[in-house]
């Protein structure tokens, strides 16, 4: 919890501080125009880092893990949310965007640092194929056991309807 | 910026977070026994828990969802902005309102549109409709899971009333997809804040009956005290949100945090308990409800005239539109609105649902359909507390804990 007297921070003086504490670390900070929320771009390889200081900033959960298809620039954009419970950060979202090898996608994992990913990262790893190292218990947590067929939140899963009275599923 | 205390929070807080589980594992060789709850369990829903017991106690609990899970977020990228409306909403059938109202917030920042301030404080009143029968729900669900059917009963009936005033307003039950983007699809009618004001002192009569009837209820007291602590430390750890991390002295609050709609001009409190049990979860729901009643009332007192949809989509509207608009003030979604097309970019707006913090991020192409659309339920968050809260508990619990989590499958399987 925060202490008083503490002032909060406004998104400039909050955009200074990240960009002192990461300038090493990643591509791009910016704000978008409802200046609440914040994007960071990073390397992959950066991640964790990344991860540890914002951490330690005082961004201490994540609300959502999640990846973005661009088919045509054969790439992955690995998107997470992560955000604050202590009173001075706690209006600003961060988002970190990853651009990941879309036949390979293959990143750290965040639950080290952030427990709150382990579900995020399960849902993402089923939906997306993101291959999440290290992770815990990387299974899958929304999609049958019995379904087949590869990464159904990519742009190019095919979506196959059953017609009535058909019994077999037609993706089997 | 300084962060009190940050720097020591990891090692405190995993040795406190997995002391639980680490606590029930028993040494090589005793058998433990897998139990499966659910998925046609009357009581769990629409999801599995699979225990491991050691005699009555959960040694290792997983949360097996996915059950009812409807691809929302694949679906609404093969359709139109305007048609994943209702979409949001069927996920979270009892608390449909604050996920349109997202959703339609986030397309708005993309789309540069500004909401009448009349249109503002309707969405307000009708988020906080639903979030008493939100809550309602969930109480009645835990009366249920302790045996306690008058509880069960009487929050259905409560619940009722809220749904009439939603109908007034909306003129559907559950599904309402009131707010569209640039304000709402109808108008107040007249003798609406005369039937608000009955409604809601019916219910504050009823809350008192409540706290007889439940609340200092020696059985509820003694089934949900100190079963189920949920610590602060590990409830930021674990992302929790909504009335469970509110549970556990957290005032976080979306509605506070990051006021949208008319919550800005409105007076109103954040209700937070410190011990962290499943007993303290409840309370913090009739809390909550009283607050709602506060807002309601305020948002009716302070409601100002004017236009209930934005000049920038009203202008688009033919004279039949028109004339609906001026005699019955009732919104006719413009044709070109079936092929809206937002500027390229993205993004992102959370509102405060009754089970907690919802989050939206609609990524968009320049197309008529959104390119990518984040859609995070509070109950999806909160779906890891299965997994530590459970284990140490004896197996006559869990109910007691699920009840007091307020989780509701459909809402995080999407």
């Amino acid at each position: 919890m925060s202490q008083p007297g503490i002032k909060d921070p406004d998104l400039n003086s909050l955009l200074s501080i990240l960009n002192d504490e990461l300038k090493e670390l990643v591509s791009k900070i910016y704000a978008d125009k409802t200046e609440k929320v914040i994007y960071i771009e990073v390397a992959k390889e950066r991640i964790m880092d990344l991860a540890k200081k914002l951490f330690y900033l005082g961004f201490d959960h994540v609300k959502s893990v999640s990846a973005v298809d661009y088919p045509r620039e054969k790439r992955l954009e690995l998107m997470v949310h992560v955000g604050s419970y202590l009173r001075v950060v706690r209006k600003y979202t961060i988002v970190i965007k990853s651009s990941l090898d879309r036949d390979n996608p293959r990143v750290p994992t965040l639950t080290s640092v952030w427990p709150s990913a382990e579900f995020h990262e399960r849902e993402t790893w089923e939906m997306f194929g993101v291959y999440f190292e290290n992770h815990p218990d990387l299974r899958r947590l929304l999609l049958p056991e019995e379904f087949e067929g590869k990464w159904p939140m990519r742009k190019d899963f095919r979506i196959v309807t059953r017609k009535a009275g058909e019994a077999e599923a037609p993706w089997k | 910026m300084e962060v009190a205390g940050s720097q020591d929070i990891t090692q405190e807080l995993s040795k406190e977070m997995f002391r639980a589980v680490e606590t029930g594992i028993k040494e090589e060789g005793e058998r433990l026994i897998e139990l499966q709850i659910g998925p046609a369990h009357p009581g769990s829903g629409h999801m599995r828990i699979l225990a491991w017991v050691d005699g009555d106690v959960v040694v290792r609990c997983d949360p097996d969802i996915g059950f009812v899970h409807r691809t929302i977020e694949k679906l609404s990228e093969n359709r139109a902005y305007i048609k994943t409306i209702p979409l949001v909403e069927r996920p979270s059938l009892l608390d449909t309102t604050p996920m349109t109202i997202g959703y339609v917030n986030a397309v708005e920042k993309l789309m540069g549109v500004d909401v009448p301030p009349r249109a503002k404080y309707l969405r307000t009143i009708l988020a906080e409709i639903t979030r008493i029968a939100s809550h309602f729900y969930g109480i009645g669900i835990l009366a249920i899971f302790l045996g306690h059917s008058t509880g069960f009963m009487w929050a259905f009936g409560d619940r009722e009333v809220m749904i009439e005033l939603a109908t007034m307003l909306t003129g559907a039950r559950i599904t309402y997809a009131y707010a569209i983007p640039g304000g709402v699809r109808r108008d107040m009618p007249q003798s609406f804040p005369d039937a608000v004001e009955k409604g809601l002192r019916y219910i504050e009569k009823r809350l008192k009956d409540w706290e007889k009837i439940f609340l200092n209820n020696p059985v509820v007291e003694r089934r949900l005290r100190d079963v189920g602590i949920l610590k602060p430390n590990v409830a930021r750890m674990l992302g929790v949100t909504g009335p469970n991390v509110r549970a556990s002295g957290i005032d976080y609050d979306v509605r506070m945090v990051e006021p949208y709609e008319a919550y800005d001009e409105i007076d109103f409190m954040i209700p937070v308990a410190e011990e962290g049990d499943s007993y303290a979860r409840g309370l913090i729901r009739f809390k909550e409800i009283e607050q709602s009643i506060n807002i309601i009332r305020q948002a009716i007192k302070k409601i100002p005239d004017g236009e209930i949809i934005s000049p920038q989509i009203s202008r688009l509207f033919n004279p039949l539109m028109k004339k609906i608009y001026a005699e019955q003030r009732r919104v006719k979604l413009p044709s070109l609105m079936a092929t809206l097309k937002p500027p390229k970019g993205e993004a992102m707006a959370r509102v405060e649902a009754g089970r907690g913090e919802a989050l939206f991020h609609v990524v968009s192409d320049g197309s008529t359909n959104p390119y990518r659309f984040r859609f995070v339920t509070p109950s999806f968050r909160n779906v890891i507390l299965f997994k530590y809260l459970i284990p140490g508990h004896r197996v006559a619990d869990i109910p007691a804990i699920y009840g007091s989590l307020d989780y509701f499958p459909p809402e995080a399987d999407r």
